[in-house]
């Protein structure tokens, strides 16, 4: 258990929307019964599409979204802390060990200041340095790890493409030398031939750094290239997880099998083979009854319809969700 | 060897901006033969959907054709200029007429105020004289075609109703509705779900079949070209830099762009390989290199680097007609 | 193949240096550059500057006192001097203009008549000394131009012989300096309450908009009319004027406050002040260091706007007789002297004092466009 830096334990989050007219008030389930350890110096990938509650479940652990039930702990090797209490002086202590990364490198940095401004703002928030000049110098030092000279330190934003912008939102979230970082879609939005530059740049990080990374994205060849654990999200809960290579090699979930076919292959003459999903995602809102994925899922069947299915273990580390995860095996 | 259904060739188009004059396609030149797939493959600044546009006439005001640009439409027997037609009238041959097109947000592309069916309509009665209950029922029939089920009820929803995969696929019914001769994809999935990509890949290739038409793909995953592409066109900063089959370009690509684009994508067939990035950034279109434009990024150019810096490479092709614009692959083919 | 020999040298029609100022560039600076493009913004701004400067030293500028004591007794209604270099008796370097005389003529039962000296010139000299004026304390009696005998009525005079001219650069002053005011006192409410209405969102956000609503339906007319019953005419005429300005800043507001609400919610959802939030930042930091910098520009740009409509409710109320009253010196005033036939028939140059302010709003409405359009320099750079 000591070297699990971050564990969610049945966590939910729900979020009520405006009743319109009379009964029940909607709710968006966004992450239901959750469970999850994340081991110290870990690269852990959260994997789903949309409506999954990938990016909320990240929230959540960075205590940025609510948590309706259950618990976030995060334990260092210094404190301690339950998510759900946290506020005041410990929760300021949180923001400097737990950083995020955003997806949209053109929103996340404000126009108005120059780098070295944004890349200096934690410190000056959190109060970490004292005086400009030690301000100064850290920011060079982390500019200088994401590869950013002395002289992108005084432009503004609108003077770096997509790629550099990201590696500015990368120094900004080291700076304050955090524990936990987790990446929402960090390279979704660069060209291809920059993403392998960034995604080299964050596994450099955190092979120097020892930080632990969560690494949310919907591409699962991304993911396998650069995590060595991942878990597989749909329509709010965790269906399977398990270490990188054994998710490939024992894929269990229907799910998981049936997003690793739809990957189109770089080879032409590999066809995808047919486990074509059927239908829509449905909305968190109203969400099947028992197993969530069973109006899609091609082995579906009447206990699947009426019973959700048991978050266990199948093998060493390896967990799924599914009623008929060793049949399909 | 059939005429080609549209021939683009030396296609150079600026743009007026407030910084000067900016070049975003430089010597542009390919065929498209009926009943084939075309994917054009480029990232940010690659010129690829301002290429596409062109085809259809719909850039900006402030877009200026050079001189030697010609894009050839062959309909029937009969060959249209496309740069030439400046009449709306005339425009409409190639805007959803015999060339068609789907964008990538589909949420962006439907009027939000009128219902799909009525856009549906619309588009067929611009381009024919049926009447709007014979346009109905052609508008259903292709929802039922795309795999929209309940398509009457669908007919007179709004776009908000349907989700983001259903969009795309009415969208494909709408640009088909016509029955064109090319349609154009502007990067058609980059917005979709990936089980919800391999759906609509599915569906374009059947239409291909059924409709016998020709497909413009353009997009940015390679992986997606070579499950849907007969043929691969690879645009860098504006100028094509590589042409061949799908098989040519992504077995042996001859480009170094090309094949650090393929070596920087990760293949879940060999997890523990390092991904190996294309070094350095797109150069700005303000800033377009000397020689070959690819020259500032290529780690290739070794011995002969000095040339490829001064240097515009020649479009070549070789005998299985993949050609190729570098000096160290003609360079190759000359030793 | 042999390749063919070329070489290009790029499309880069800028150079190095400008390409590192464009990087280093704030955002006042982008904003200045991008409004230096537009033609109309520029001539706007030229012509607006030159006319508050010329209301600012209208003093200065202007042959008289614009008030009673400034008026010409022997030249009421009389049409403008236009100052000429050659007329029948010879050229002359100096302009100068012809002499008036007044008698009563028994043509026309005794009333006054204006007869037209030609031989008797009146140059014009520069700088001469004349009425009394203060300018920031201190007493001066210089002005640009005047005439050696008499006096030069460039614009003509009213009923009561006030030289319209001189009237004309005290009232662009006046109705500025009303509009600042106004324009000041809406904008602090606005910020105030746009701000925490925009900030905070919630319940408190649906209140704020209630009253803001509320506000801006009150009716202006009945609002003056009222207000015109309740000042006594014991108040002096600057004390009128400020209450006049003030009351219009309290009925501007509302218009403001929804602006400034509305900035603020757009910005209040930007990734970057989530970014700061999660490094603990106060509400204060984030508000001083994020959202504030990011509306000043959309601000200054709806500042600039109102200035004209203020301008012109002022002009109207004081027109019907609702806001400054003779002596005061404003366009509102200057035009209650029109509505008479006599005056609509016989001295059209009462209306000449018009086109000045036709030409300052229209200042104002190339300006505020010009800002505005210039005012948002990073929406090309999003993909």
């Amino acid at each position: 258990m000591s070297d699990v830096l971050i564990a969610a334990r049945n966590l939910s989050v729900h979020f009520p929307l405006r009743r319109l007219g009379f009964g029940e008030r909607p709710v968006v389930r966004a992450c239901e019964g959750i469970n999850i350890e994340i081991e110290k110096g870990s690269f852990f990938g959260l994997v789903g599409e949309s409506g999954s509650g990938k990016t909320t479940l990240g929230r959540a652990m960075l205590k940025a979204a609510p948590i309706s039930h259950g618990e976030v702990v995060f334990s260092d090797d210094e404190v301690t802390y339950d998510l759900g209490t946290l506020q005041g002086p410990e929760l300021k202590d949180y923001r400097k060990r737990s950083q995020l990364i955003f997806q949209d490198p053109y929103a996340a940095l404000s126009p108005r200041m120059t780098v070295r401004d944004i890349i200096a703002e934690p410190l000056e928030v959190m109060g970490l340095t004292s005086g400009r000049e030690e301000t100064d110098a850290r920011v060079r030092e982390i500019a200088a790890k994401c590869r950013l000279n002395l002289e992108h330190l005084r432009r503004f934003p609108h003077a770096f493409s997509g790629g550099q912008r990201q590696r500015i939102s990368i120094a900004r979230a080291l700076v304050s030398d955090p524990k936990f970082i987790v990446a929402d879609e960090s390279v979704a939005a660069l060209d291809v031939s920059i993403q392998a530059d960034v995604l080299n740049l964050l596994n450099s990080i955190q092979r120097e750094s020892g930080i632990t990374f969560l690494f949310i994205s919907h591409d699962l060849s991304v993911i396998a290239h650069t995590c060595d654990f991942v878990a597989v999200m749909y329509l709010g809960q965790i269906v399977e997880a398990a270490p990188t290579h054994k998710l490939f090699s024992e894929t269990s979930h229907p799910y998981t099998k049936a997003l690793l076919s739809a990957i189109p292959s770089l080879d032409p003459d590999v066809r995808g083979n047919a486990q074509r999903l059927e239908g829509e995602i449905p909305s968190p809102i109203n969400p099947p009854p028992g197993c969530r994925f069973n109006t899609r899922c091609p082995h579906a069947q009447d206990r699947c319809r009426k019973e959700v299915p048991e978050w266990r273990e199948l093998s060493d580390k390896h967990h799924v969700a599914c009623h008929f995860a060793e049949e399909l095996a | 060897m059939t005429s080609p259904l549209i021939s683009v060739k030396d296609l150079t188009l600026r743009f007026k901006t407030d910084e000067g004059l900016v070049t975003a396609v430089n010597n542009v030149s390919f065929d498209i033969a009926p009943g084939e797939v075309l994917g054009l493959v480029g990232e940010s600044g690659s010129g690829k959907s301002v290429t596409a546009k062109a085809l259809m006439m719909l850039n900006a005001e402030n877009s200026v054709y050079d001189d030697s640009s010609h894009i050839t439409l062959s309909l029937d027997g009969e060959d249209i200029e496309v740069l030439s037609l400046k009449r709306p009238k005339d425009q409409m041959v190639i805007r959803g007429g015999a060339i068609s097109m789907i964008f990538q947000e589909p949420m962006a592309s439907f009027a939000p105020a009128i219902t799909i069916g009525d856009q549906m309509v619309e588009q067929l009665m611009i381009h024919s004289d049926m009447t709007p209950a014979q346009a109905k029922e052609i508008s259903i029939e292709m929802l039922t075609r795309v795999g929209i089920p309940e398509p009457a009820q669908r007919f007179g929803q709004y776009a908000f109703e349907f989700s983001g995969g259903m969009r795309q696929r009415a969208m494909i019914a709408m640009a088909l509705s016509t029955k064109p001769r090319l349609l154009i994809a502007d990067e058609p999935t980059t917005a979709l779900d990936v089980t919800i990509q391999a759906q609509v890949i599915d569906l374009m290739k059947d239409l291909v079949d059924e409709f016998h038409m020709s497909i413009l793909f353009i997009t940015h995953d390679l992986g997606v070209i070579a499950q849907t592409a007969d043929r691969v066109a690879v645009m860098y900063l504006g100028n094509l830099v590589e042409t061949g089959t799908v098989r040519q370009v992504i077995n042996s690509p001859a480009h170094p762009y090309t094949r650090g684009l393929l070596n920087s994508l990760p293949k879940l067939d060999d997890l523990e390989a390092p991904l190996t990035p294309v070094p350095g950034d797109i150069p700005s279109p303000l800033d377009r290199p000397s020689g070959c434009v690819f020259h500032t990024r290529c780690v290739e150019s070794g011995a002969i680097a000095e040339r490829c810096r001064t240097q515009i490479p020649v479009y070549t092709s070789d005998s299985a007609n993949h050609q190729v614009s570098c000096h160290l692959a003609t360079q190759g083919d000359e030793s | 193949m042999t390749d063919t020999a070329t070489i290009e040298d790029g499309d880069a029609n800028v150079d190095q240096s400008r390409k590192e100022a464009y990087f280093t560039a704030g955002q006042g600076q982008l904003i200045w550059a991008r409004f230096k493009k537009q033609r109309a913004a520029m001539v706007g701004a030229a012509v607006l500057i030159i006319l508050v400067l010329s209301g600012m030293f209208a003093s200065f500028l202007t042959p008289y006192d614009p008030t009673i004591e400034g008026r010409n007794p022997d030249y009421q209604n009389g049409a403008p001097n236009i100052p000429k270099f050659w007329d029948e008796n010879g050229f002359s370097f100096r302009p100068f203009i012809y002499t008036f005389e007044r008698t009563r003529s028994i043509e026309t039962n005794f009333r006054w008549v204006t007869k037209v000296n030609k031989d008797k010139r009146r140059y014009v000299v520069l700088f001469p000394e004349g009425d009394k004026y203060t300018m920031l304390g201190i007493t001066f009696r210089t002005h640009l131009f005047g005439v050696d005998q008499g006096k030069i009525h460039l614009f003509g005079t009213d009923a009561t012989g006030k030289d319209i001219y001189s009237r004309t650069f005290h009232a662009i002053n006046t109705s500025l300096a009303v509009g600042t005011i106004g324009v000041l006192i809406a904008f602090v409410l606005a910020l105030i309450i746009g701000g925490v209405s925009g900030y905070y969102g919630g319940w408190i956000d649906s209140v704020l908009q209630m009253i803001t609503d509320a506000v801006r339906t009150i009716p202006a007319i009945p609002l003056f009319m009222a207000l015109a019953a309740f000042i006594p005419d014991t108040w002096s005429s600057e004390t009128r004027f400020f209450f006049i300005s003030i009351i219009l800043g309290f009925i501007g507001w509302p218009t403001l406050a929804r602006r400034v609400r509305t900035h603020l919610l757009t910005e209040r959802n930007q990734e970057y002040v989530l970014a700061a939030q999660l490094c603990g930042a106060s509400a204060g930091h984030v508000i001083r260091r994020h959202l504030l910098p990011s509306f000043t520009s959309y601000i200054i740009v709806d500042l600039i706007i109102s200035f004209p409509y203020m301008v012109l409710s002022e002009t109207a109320l004081s027109f019907i007789g609702l806001g400054l009253k003779e002596p005061v010196n404003s366009l509102g005033v200057m035009l209650q002297n029109v509505t008479k036939a006599d005056v609509l028939l016989n001295y059209q140059w009462n209306f000449i004092p018009v086109i000045f302010f036709i030409i300052l709003v229209l200042a104002f409405v190339f300006v505020g466009d010009g800002l505005r359009d210039a005012a948002d320099p990073y929406a090309d750079t999003k993909k």
